[in-house]
């Protein structure tokens, strides 16, 4: 096992994955941030580097629906995309989840229309959360390119065969230069493995059907079986992680913690933004402030018992959405854990930040004011308002 | 008419895929129906004309001679009443004959 270490920007670590990963079939349309994945992926392709049919449709909707073809067909298959053309997949994403195909989509989280901007928020993955995908979330360039070599494993394991979308922050990570750890080529293949399809339409001594009509007397106990798969990927995530962390000595698990144990206050949060609280957490422990961080990986299946554990024994929580889910009680992220924590008789202190639309920094001093905040609702057992959004001027 | 036994979620293809091909016939769409044809042989002068008409193959033929209606696969649709030159065939509610038959 050799490494090599390169300084990439997250589109280009993502591009390096699916080159090792080397998929039969690409079908993908280019939209920002997402854009240069791509690109840089058409290049190995050009160069002879692997072996994939690169198909270049006219706009997202047929990206999917290629997918889902050349899925059917028994392919290894992928694409990648970002906000718009996440939504214009939206049909075929529910498509190629109910019909078990193992699709690997690295998604470069970014903002929808309207009003049209082209920088980072999680609205566009949060919407498709209940498609019936896995979704696995990065912090930076590493873990883009690890995610994605385990979400081949993860989407191919014959218990799961589910797509995966792995996502990472737009602009922030697709295009900031960061340094990331290769494995070789020789090691990512024999860890993926070759994929067999379980029923490839190619097969024409067995022929079968794809997608026909099922009215009220099954489709009902197809969504069942989908609700069952998806739930038991989590162990079969756990393990896919263990065995990566052989070959790469890397750890990954369903969510990470970060000072948590012995911390009193705690901040959630996905994607890039731990990277900044870690830098907080640090700063306030020098000072002797017993604060924590707990960093979720995989939202779907969302490993609720299992955070609900983890948060516990907090005093408070402070849980950040970088996402908007309009109407509802609060951010995604805070419904989830919220309801999560009913499991346990003791709930902490919470309040949820939505933060971060449209690629509005969040900063240090942002995540110490919000560390603070939570001191002083430990303080007063109170909290003053439980969905606030951070930086929006009045 | 009794109502087929319906496979549990665990029983089943998953994806909704169907395994085998031609088997359309084992999909019994009689269940769909609400108006039954009841045909009256009295009247029949065997035309075919129904049977033509017919878009699920549903009326049972032996011999050049109509022998009765398929009723797994009847949908109801009533093309064949109202297609027979000589009213042999009528459309009578469903529930009259579930009641009955206990469905």
């Amino acid at each position: 096992m050799s490494i090599k270490t390169a300084a990439v920007t997250g589109n280009e670590a993502a591009s390096y994955a699916l080159r090792q990963i080397n998929p039969d079939v690409v079908a993908a349309y280019p939209i920002t941030p997402q854009t240069e994945l791509v690109q840089s992926f058409s290049e190995y392709v050009a160069d002879g580097l692997v072996d994939t049919e690169l198909i270049t449709v006219e706009s997202e909707h047929s990206a999917m629906s290629a997918c889902v073809g050349a899925a059917a067909a028994g392919g290894r298959v992928m694409t990648a995309t970002s906000a718009n053309g996440l939504a214009l997949m939206f049909e075929i994403l529910f498509i190629a989840a109910s019909n078990k195909l193992p699709i690997v989509m690295p998604v470069v989280n970014r903002a929808l229309s309207g009003p049209i901007n082209i920088h980072c928020d999680h609205g566009d993955t949060m919407a498709a959360r209940d498609a019936g995908w896995i979704q696995i979330y990065s912090e930076n360039a590493q873990e883009v390119y690890d995610n994605l070599i385990q979400a081949i494993r993860i989407a191919e394991n014959m218990k799961v065969r589910l797509p995966v979308m792995v996502m990472f922050d737009g602009f922030i990570i697709s295009h900031g230069i960061e340094r990331v750890d290769y494995l070789d080529d020789a090691t990512v293949r024999n860890f993926i493995g070759t994929y067999q399809p379980n029923h490839p339409l190619l097969d024409i001594d067995k022929p079968l059907t794809f997608g026909p009509l099922d009215l009220y007397d099954y489709y009902f106990e197809h969504k069942r079986q989908q609700a069952e798969d998806i739930k038991n990927s989590k162990p079969i995530i756990l393990d896919v992680a263990r065995e990566f962390k052989e070959i790469s000595a890397r750890e990954y698990g369903l969510f990470e913690s970060y000072h948590l144990d012995d911390a009193e206050t705690a901040i959630v949060v996905l994607s890039s933004a731990a990277g900044t609280a870690k830098a907080v957490v640090d700063e306030l422990r020098d000072r002797g402030r017993k604060v924590g961080l707990l960093k979720p990986r995989v939202f779907r299946p969302f490993p609720y018992i299992e955070i609900a554990q983890a948060l516990s024994h907090l005093k408070a929580i402070a849980i950040l959405d970088r996402s908007v889910s309009f109407g509802s009680f609060g951010g995604p992220l805070f419904t989830e854990i919220r309801s999560a924590m009913v499991e346990f008789k003791k709930i902490p202190e919470n309040f949820n930040i939505i933060f971060g639309l449209g690629g509005r920094d969040i900063n240090e001093q942002d995540i110490t004011g919000i560390y603070n905040q939570l001191d002083e609702v430990v303080k007063s057992g109170k909290v003053k308002e439980r969905v606030q959004y951070l930086g929006v001027r009045d | 008419m009794n109502a087929i036994k319906k496979k549990g979620w665990k029983e089943i293809p998953k994806g909704g895929l169907i395994l085998e091909a031609g088997n359309s016939e084992q999909y019994e769409t009689g269940s769909w129906r609400s108006q039954r044809p009841v045909w009256d042989e009295q009247k029949c002068t065997h035309c075919m004309i129904c049977w033509v008409y017919c878009p699920d193959s549903s009326i049972i033929v032996e011999e050049g001679r109509v022998k009765g209606i398929d009723y797994k696969h009847c949908k109801g649709c009533g093309i064949c009443a109202a297609e027979c030159p000589t009213k042999a065939i009528a459309m009578k509610d469903e529930n009259e004959f579930r009641e009955k038959e206990g469905v």
